[in-house]
């Protein structure tokens, strides 16, 4: 059996959540077995995610998952698990999975492939899934040499796929610890998609000049419905918040469509983004090192070519 | 407080990675190594800003053969107090994991940067914390102590949580933890004399192993489109890329 971890945010489950069942429910059909979802705490319309695969949704509810402590989720994960007879976890790729693969593996004495790109593939006894390494400059094939597996799965990886019904809903009990941490606050940007789950990004970088020009950026970010980023120097100068410097030692993205705008594309910045499906760079120097990773390339003032494109999109959008 | 920072050594961020021609590993003639940035400039600084403020003693502690001593030298002359190197070559994540919990009993805050360069895992730090059954903070951007409590700030999905903790915790540490320090000649000079103790692993399996390596496919050539007209761009990105 595969079991599925889907994260709610604020109750409720969105596309990472979806993505996940999706995998899920590919990687058993691919080991001839079922995929189940385990949700924790309260939600809202987990039986949903039957639509992506899940034959069954669990879901543990306890004080102790309140807030989000790695200890009591691994607890709580782990135990679904053993009780469930699940050989193989997925997970989310995120900030919350982050905190729990190798909990979880460490838990279980667990093989675990953390920031997978594919469904696994199974030949024979050899059970071998895709991830990328060295921050996107090449992919490793890792096999997981153990009877017990735990995946983590990296957003907009793998398009959801929605061929099932809803299903019902069981509640299930586990032992939990009393957690060690407390949380004092949570704050996400409304109304934002974040960056490592988008699938439309337009970034800036030093060829903006500085922060006060920002505005061509965000206006073309707003009328694609896009997430902004950055290059390092400018979250280094702090003409942007740190979280939207992309690159190899910032955020790791892999968006359908990434516009950088006035970045000539060192290899750290094209590390944390060469897994983008389209490219476009916006560069006044025809021999900026970007072009060469670009699917589309412009070669003029940004100042002028970014509202020209804003303009065209409006106008495409309004068509 | 007695603090331990896990570092590991990845190749340089510029390298160009080539892989061998039967795919099994990288190509590793002329690649230069560092330590993981991550480790180094927030984990490791963060450590010896605590210790600056509040006293303790900051170790370094690798998991690796002889060639990772410079790297290791060079925590010490950034200021660490002493290292361990644990003698053994890599043999995956959990077994990395299961020899630094084999050394990390007794230690306030185990720190560790936020995943290395090389394998982007982020999942050495998460395990070692269950092994110690401690309470993990992964990609922290702020961690104040007071006495025994810490206030760590953690990178979520587009915002950022604040969380209360206990000693003992492992934390692992991502950009705004600290800024880079670079080693002065006094330093490097004290390094030389710091102790730096090796020990044998503990028997341990691996659990995963990597079977190939594979390259990106080579981009084809850019199509440039003329600055003026845009409305092109847009057709493009809509028939052609299918994007939007």
């Amino acid at each position: 059996m595969v079991l599925v971890f889907a994260e709610a945010t604020n109750g409720k489950f969105k596309k990472p959540a979806q993505e996940v069942v999706t995998y899920g429910a590919k990687t058993a059909a691919a080991l001839g077995t079922d995929c189940v979802v385990l949700t924790l705490g309260d939600v809202q319309d987990a039986g949903d995610l039957g639509r992506f695969g899940a034959s069954k949704v669990y879901n543990v509810s306890a004080p102790a998952l309140a807030g989000f402590d790695s200890g009591v989720f691994t607890a709580a994960i782990a135990g679904a698990a053993q009780q469930l007879g699940a050989k193989v976890i997925v997970l989310s790729h995120n900030s919350t999975g982050k905190n729990l693969t190798g909990r979880l593996a460490a838990r279980l004495d667990a093989g675990s492939a953390p920031g997978v790109r594919a469904v696994p593939v199974i030949d024979g006894g050899k059970f071998t899934v895709r991830k990328s390494v060295f921050s996107g400059k090449a992919f490793a094939d890792v096999e997981i040499l153990t009877d017990m597996k735990v995946i983590s799965v990296v957003g907009n990886s793998i398009p959801v796929e929605a061929n099932g019904n809803a299903v019902g809903v069981d509640s299930l009990s586990v032992e939990l610890p009393t957690p060690k941490i407390k949380v004092l606050s949570t704050k996400r940007a409304e109304g934002i998609t974040p960056l490592p789950e988008a699938e439309l990004v337009v970034s800036g970088g030093r060829g903006l000049k500085g922060p006060e020009n920002w505005a061509v950026i965000t206006d073309l970010a707003n009328v694609l419905g896009a997430t902004t980023a950055c290059s390092r120097p400018v979250s280094d100068s702090d003409w942007r918040p740190h979280h939207e410097h992309v690159g190899q030692t910032g955020v790791a993205i892999h968006p359908n469509l990434y516009i950088a705008a006035g970045i000539s594309g060192a290899i750290q910045h094209l590390a944390g983004v060469n897994s983008s499906k389209t490219i476009v760079v916006v560069n006044k120097d025809p021999e900026a090192p970007f072009f060469k990773s670009a699917d589309y390339g412009v070669v003029g003032d940004l100042f002028e070519v970014l509202p020209l494109l804003t303009e065209a999109v409006k106008k495409f959008k309004g068509a | 407080m007695k603090m331990l920072v896990c570092v590991s050594k990845t190749p340089e961020t510029t390298t160009k990675i080539q892989l061998t021609a039967d795919k099994s590993d990288l190509d590793k003639s002329g690649i230069q190594y560092i330590m993981n940035p991550y480790d180094e400039w927030y984990a490791l600084v963060r450590a010896l800003e605590l210790k600056e403020a509040g006293g303790g003693s900051v170790t370094i502690l690798n998991v690796g053969p002889a060639d990772n001593d410079s790297v290791i030298r060079k925590g010490l002359a950034i200021g660490a107090d002493d290292a361990i190197r644990v003698n053994s070559e890599d043999g995956g994540s959990l077994y990395i994991a299961k020899q630094i919990a084999a050394q990390a009993a007794g230690y306030d805050i185990v720190f560790f940067g936020k995943e290395t360069i090389d394998y982007n895992g982020s999942e050495v730090g998460a395990m070692v914390a269950e092994l110690l059954d401690v309470a993990y903070v992964g990609e922290a951007s702020h961690l104040e102590m007071n006495g025994n409590t810490a206030t760590i700030t953690r990178d979520i999905e587009g915002g950022v949580e604040v969380v209360e903790v206990n000693t003992p915790l492992a934390v692992s540490a991502a950009k705004g933890m600290a800024e880079q320090r670079i080693p002065n000649m006094r330093g490097i000079m004290m390094a030389k004399r710091k102790p730096l103790s090796v020990v044998e692993p503990i028997d341990a399996p691996a659990t995963t192993v990597i079977a190939s390596y594979e390259l990106p496919p080579e981009k084809s050539a850019v199509k440039l489109v003329d600055p003026e007209n845009m409305d092109e761009l847009v057709r493009l990105l809509h028939e052609e890329a299918k994007v939007i």
